[in-house]
């Protein structure tokens, strides 16, 4: 075809931009389309203007209703020619303008023809085409020939029915789960293709019997798949199947591990690394079986093929945050792959390496990213400063170096996101380590003397008004904070005049000097900073005289809102103004849902070494708030701690009930978070009745009840025990739902007036030793040791019998005793026989508890422990041998 | 839910970032400046690398894309974040050795708006809503060209019958008007 379909443009005769296309029209096309009404078809020409009608849908180009219905029955026209080739540019043309049902029948009978013919070209595409178009009634009558088309000898024809068969399982399931007889057929098939697609298609119609999709799986691993993407397909089924049976399966070998090992050695790399994969996705996978696959990955880190290495080294990231002792072995490999052309695998590389990295080799990792820092994307230097900062959580010693590399980048260019997870990092930072909070302050100040983005520029001027009063010396930020009330935009301005008045509030030294600064402010041009500036004149009081400010006036301006912004928002607009002012006491402080919970349920992993103690203070902020707000619990003191939310259903139940355990000094709270799943139901006067007789020393003192619960808007509801004071008492609850159920009319969401009352059992709800402990983390595991008094050093010896493995005794004891782990040390190497320990937090009645857990094996697989407890109460100590005693 | 590997799109580019071929299959992107703006991004992103030896990889917006280059074209192919990478780039190198096959090896932009019909068949073969229907270069470009122009049957050589089916319509329409 060496004409041109267009006549080129002469002012473009620039070679390299000829394109046949050239100055292509819509319209005229559209005219050209004519052709195809022809009595007389040039199959050749009609296949050129179909080109072209493609290549214009293809640029993006759209069809009104009318062109669109104009193309596609002069296309139907087409089906005349016995021309092959323009025959498969009419099935792509029609699949492309997606007709619509009353166009549909036009081509059906002509599509249906093909589907008999013999040629199979035509079979195999004329059933792709009239699958995707056609709705269920014609489906019934082309069935039969989809059935046969399935287990047709041609590979061609029977993948496209297969194929269509997967796509039409999402409208029609019906139907398509009537052909289970010849897609099981088909998946015996000695095409590849065909294999790998009746096996799809065959799992997706049993996917809801677990029984069927095991005995499948069962079935095929012995050994009669050839296809590598079917292969991949039955290790993914696999690993289904090993994470259902898990639960009922604690001991002994994992069933199907065998067939994932053996995957490793298949020839096909894309199956190698499907089984690397699901291997490292276990559950509670043990280093044992982690080592095969981990090898073959690390052979994939040296390939030549980008797209192998950074496969590889994805995987083995993701390992790194669960079981990064297992991915030590690959560091060199690793560390070569720092200067990988690919930019990709080097942030990679980079941030494993940042998360299997041992103390001593922080620094000279440091020196090989600050290099790499600069030609990288913002987008990976995210990446890599989120690995910095849980690095720099795992060896607080370090701190001074990966500050300070922090602060370096700081002052680089960079966008907002990068800057933001810095600030973000370093706030984090300052906040877990003690001994990094000055110099981190002074970073953040710097910082803001020249930063470009107010969001940032506010935050941490309200950061400092909390932290900066604080230090050894505060005087030395007020420069910094009153420089931007000059330098700065109005809201910058606004933000520093509230963090000065925190700095008054807090130190009265500094108080005089705060008030001359206030007072120039009252000059500013903008009315929120003199608003501002005048309030704080007036709260500080006292004229600017050295006096201790009132401890209202601090609850002011460093309390928090105790109600919902979204309530207080309501509250003013509904409020009118007349005589009496407006009362914040009247907006109402309940929380209408709580995402918070529902957030942090599903999916709650272990994340290992990385876990920064980062997440709860909010999230107790939280509870506490909306504790404090129901009467009936305000007079129970502070809050201690609260457990994260525990599964009291299974999953896709009809009410999905979770409890969050709020403990007190003297008082425990079971926060139960009720989801009504049902659309036709609405919940009434929910309550949650609990069974103490297993828990002695508790008495049911209060409960909640939660008015009324609407599908798929979570509620909550309370029940409050008291126990005896400060003393750790554990048990076990049985837990009943009660409700009234109304039916709702789905279409107009009313409910009946009248409901009846029911019950819905509750899994138990324990409540045990490690809820009284607070994780606190001590960046000096030793000094903090040290300065413990050692008298109140208890010290004993525990044999654990028989364990799996050493990490798992040592995971078995954190939990029992619901401490942080420090240092890393919770993290055993491979193949040890003896590990150290170090954990602290603080136990009720606040006192700092610190433990070191010396762990040896005694046999091949018994475990033996010795337990130094030291804290600064002795009775602390020895309940903490009670505890580990009676586990 | 364990789920069947899946394509969210093939993107075959010229040296400038625009279009001479590109297939949809997933409804992410809803229309076609989500989908230009996603290539051009695509296509900033990727430029610099050298992805004509070795298939290249880069992640962006959640997604996995696999790409090659050759003379000034750039082949894309997209996946989910959690894909397995290997497949992608079977699929990708499927699509590539075709288009290379198809067009006898002189594979570039010109060659391939010259062939789009050709490259808009074999992108059919390949994968269909989203599925992988066939990777073997061969047997892809083999059944995208399994016709040739030269082939066509004249009005001549129609049977009696087609003849005089395309004369009873011509009539009837006629008569109708």
């Amino acid at each position: 075809m060496a004409q041109p379909l267009v006549k080129k443009d002469d002012d473009r005769d620039d070679e390299a931009d000829y394109s046949p296309f050239l100055g292509i029209e819509k319209g005229a096309v559209l005219q050209e389309a004519r052709v195809f009404n022809d009595p007389q078809l040039d199959p050749r020409r009609c296949s050129q203007v179909i080109t072209k009608l493609l290549y214009l849908l293809n640029q993006g180009e759209t069809f009104t209703k009318v062109e669109a219905t104009e193309v596609f029955f002069s296309v139907t026209k087409l089906f005349q020619s016995k021309d092959i080739g323009l025959r498969r540019m009419v099935y792509v043309m029609i699949k492309e303008l997606s007709p619509s049902a009353d166009e549909v029948i036009i081509v059906t009978s002509s599509l249906m023809k093909d589907m008999t013919s013999k040629t199979d070209m035509y079979r195999a595409n004329a059933i792709r085409v009239l699958c995707r178009i056609t709705d269920g009634t014609l489906l019934t009558q082309i069935e039969r020939y989809l059935k046969q088309a399935i287990v047709d000898k041609n590979p061609v024809v029977a993948s496209a029915a297969l194929v269509s068969g997967i796509h039409l399982l999402q409208t029609n399931p019906e139907i398509v789960k009537r052909w289970s007889n010849e897609v099981q057929e088909a998946v015996q098939s000695r095409a590849a293709l065909v294999q790998f697609h009746a096996l799809a298609l065959l799992h997706q119609i049993r996917q809801n019997d677990r029984l069927a999709v095991n005995k499948l799986v069962s079935s095929l691993t012995k050994g009669s798949v050839r296809s590598p993407l079917a292969q991949c397909l039955l290790i993914r089924y696999t690993s289904q199947v090993i994470r259902e049976s898990a639960n009922n399966n604690q001991t002994g070998d994992r069933p199907f591990y065998d067939f994932l090992e053996g995957c490793l050695r298949h020839k096909a790399e894309m199956v190698i690394f499907e089984a690397a994969r699901a291997i490292t996705e276990l559950n509670g996978v043990t280093s044992r079986e982690l080592t095969p696959a981990i090898t073959v990955l690390q052979l994939f880190l040296s390939s030549s093929k980008p797209v192998l290495r950074f496969a590889a080294v994805r995987t083995l990231n993701k390992v790194a945050m669960t079981h990064p002792m297992a991915v030590t072995n690959c560091n060199i490999d690793m560390e070569s792959l720092i200067s990988d052309q690919n930019r990709s695998i080097a942030t990679l590389a980079i941030t494993t390496l940042l998360k299997t990295g041992n103390e001593s080799s922080v620094d000279r990792l440091m020196k090989q990213i600050t290099n790499f820092m600069s030609d990288i994307a913002d987008e990976f230097k995210i990446v890599v400063v989120e690995a910095i900062r849980s690095l720099c959580l795992k060896f607080p010693l370090k701190h001074r170096s990966l500050m300070n590399f922090l602060s370096n980048i700081l002052r680089e260019e960079g966008g907002f996101e990068y800057k933001k997870a810095i600030v973000d990092s370093i706030v984090i930072l300052i906040r877990d380590i003690p001994e990094a909070k000055e110099s981190g302050l002074l970073h953040l100040c710097e910082f803001i003397e020249d930063c470009e983005f107010t969001y940032l520029s506010t935050q941490i001027l309200h950061f400092l008004g909390i932290e900066g009063p604080k230090t050894s010396d505060p005087s030395k930020y007020i420069r910094y904070i009153y420089n931007r009330v000059h330098l700065e935009n109005a809201t910058v301005r606004a933000g520093a005049v509230s963090t000065l008045a925190k700095f008054g509030a807090m130190v009265d030294t500094l108080k005089p000097r705060v008030f001359v600064l206030l007072r120039r402010c009252l000059f500013d041009n903008d009315d929120e900073v003199r608003d501002r500036a005048t309030l704080y004149l007036n709260t500080l009081g006292g004229d600017g005289a050295v006096v201790e400010t009132g401890e209202d006036v601090k609850e002011f301006l460093f309390g928090s809102l105790d109600i919902p912004l979204v309530n207080l928002e309501n509250s003013l607009k509904n409020y009118e103004p007349s005589e009496e002012s407006f009362d914040i006491n009247s907006v109402p402080k309940e929380v209408k849902t709580q995402p918070l919970a529902e957030k942090k349920a599903p999916g709650k992993k272990p994340t290992g070494l990385g876990a920064p103690p980062a997440g709860p203070p909010s999230t107790v902020d939280a509870y506490e708030k909306l504790l404090s707000s129901i009467l009936e619990f305000s007079n129970f003191g502070k809050l201690f701690k609260s457990s994260a939310p525990v599964e009291l259903t299974e999953a896709e139940t009809e009410y999905a009930v979770n409890v969050v355990k709020h403990i007190f000094d003297g008082h425990v709270v079971f926060q139960y978070n009720c989801t009504n799943t049902i659309p036709e139901q609405l919940l009434e006067n929910v309550t949650v009745i609990v069974d103490a007789s297993e828990a002695e020393e508790f008495a049911e003192v209060a409960s909640k009840p939660l008015r009324s619960l609407p599908y798929d808007s979570p509620g909550q509801t309370f029940v409050a025990f008291e126990k005896p004071e400060g003393v750790p008492a554990v048990g076990k609850f049985s837990n009943m739902l009660r409700f009234i159920v109304k039916e709702v009319d789905p279409s107009t969401g009313e409910a009946e007036d009248d409901g009846v009352e029911d019950e819905y059992q509750l899994e138990e709800l324990e409540v045990v030793a490690a809820d009284y402990m607070l994780k606190v983390g001590v960046s000096n595991f030793r000094n903090a040791w040290e300065t413990m008094d050692a008298d109140c050093e208890r010290v004993d010896e525990y044999g654990l019998g028989p364990r799996e493995s050493l990490a798992e005794a040592v995971n078995a004891v954190i939990n029992l005793l619901g401490m942080q782990p420090c240092e890393g040390t919770e993290v055993v190497p491979n193949n040890s026989r003896s590990h150290t320990c170090l954990l602290s937090g603080v136990y009720i009645g606040n006192v700092k508890v610190l433990v070191r857990l010396q762990f040896g094996l005694d046999g091949p697989k018994d475990v033996a422990m010795k337990l130094a407890v030291r804290s600064e109460d002795e009775a602390v100590s020895d309940a903490i041998h009670e505890i580990v005693a009676s586990g | 839910m364990e789920s069947c590997p899946s394509i969210k799109n093939i993107l075959l580019l010229d040296s400038e970032g625009n279009r001479v071929a590109v297939k949809y299959y997933s409804d992410e992107w809803p229309n076609n400046s989500a989908k230009e703006a996603f290539e051009k991004s695509l296509f900033t992103k990727t430029q610099k690398t050298n992805a004509r030896t070795e298939a290249e990889i880069a992640m962006f917006e959640s997604h996995i894309i696999v790409y090659k280059f050759v003379q000034d074209l750039h082949f894309f192919v997209t996946g989910a974040e959690n894909e397995n990478e290997l497949i992608l780039v079977t699929a990708l190198q499927g699509f590539f050795d075709a288009v290379g096959l198809l067009l006898r090896g002189t594979v570039d932009k010109k060659e391939a708006l010259e062939n789009l019909d050709l490259i808009l068949l074999c992108l059919d073969e390949i994968v269909d809503g989203g599925i992988i229907l066939e990777t073997d270069a061969n047997v892809i470009a083999g059944k995208a060209a399994s016709h040739s122009i030269d082939a066509a049957a004249p009005l001549s050589e129609q049977t009696i019958s087609q003849a005089l089916a395309t004369a009873r319509e011509h009539l009837a329409r006629s008569l109708l008007k």
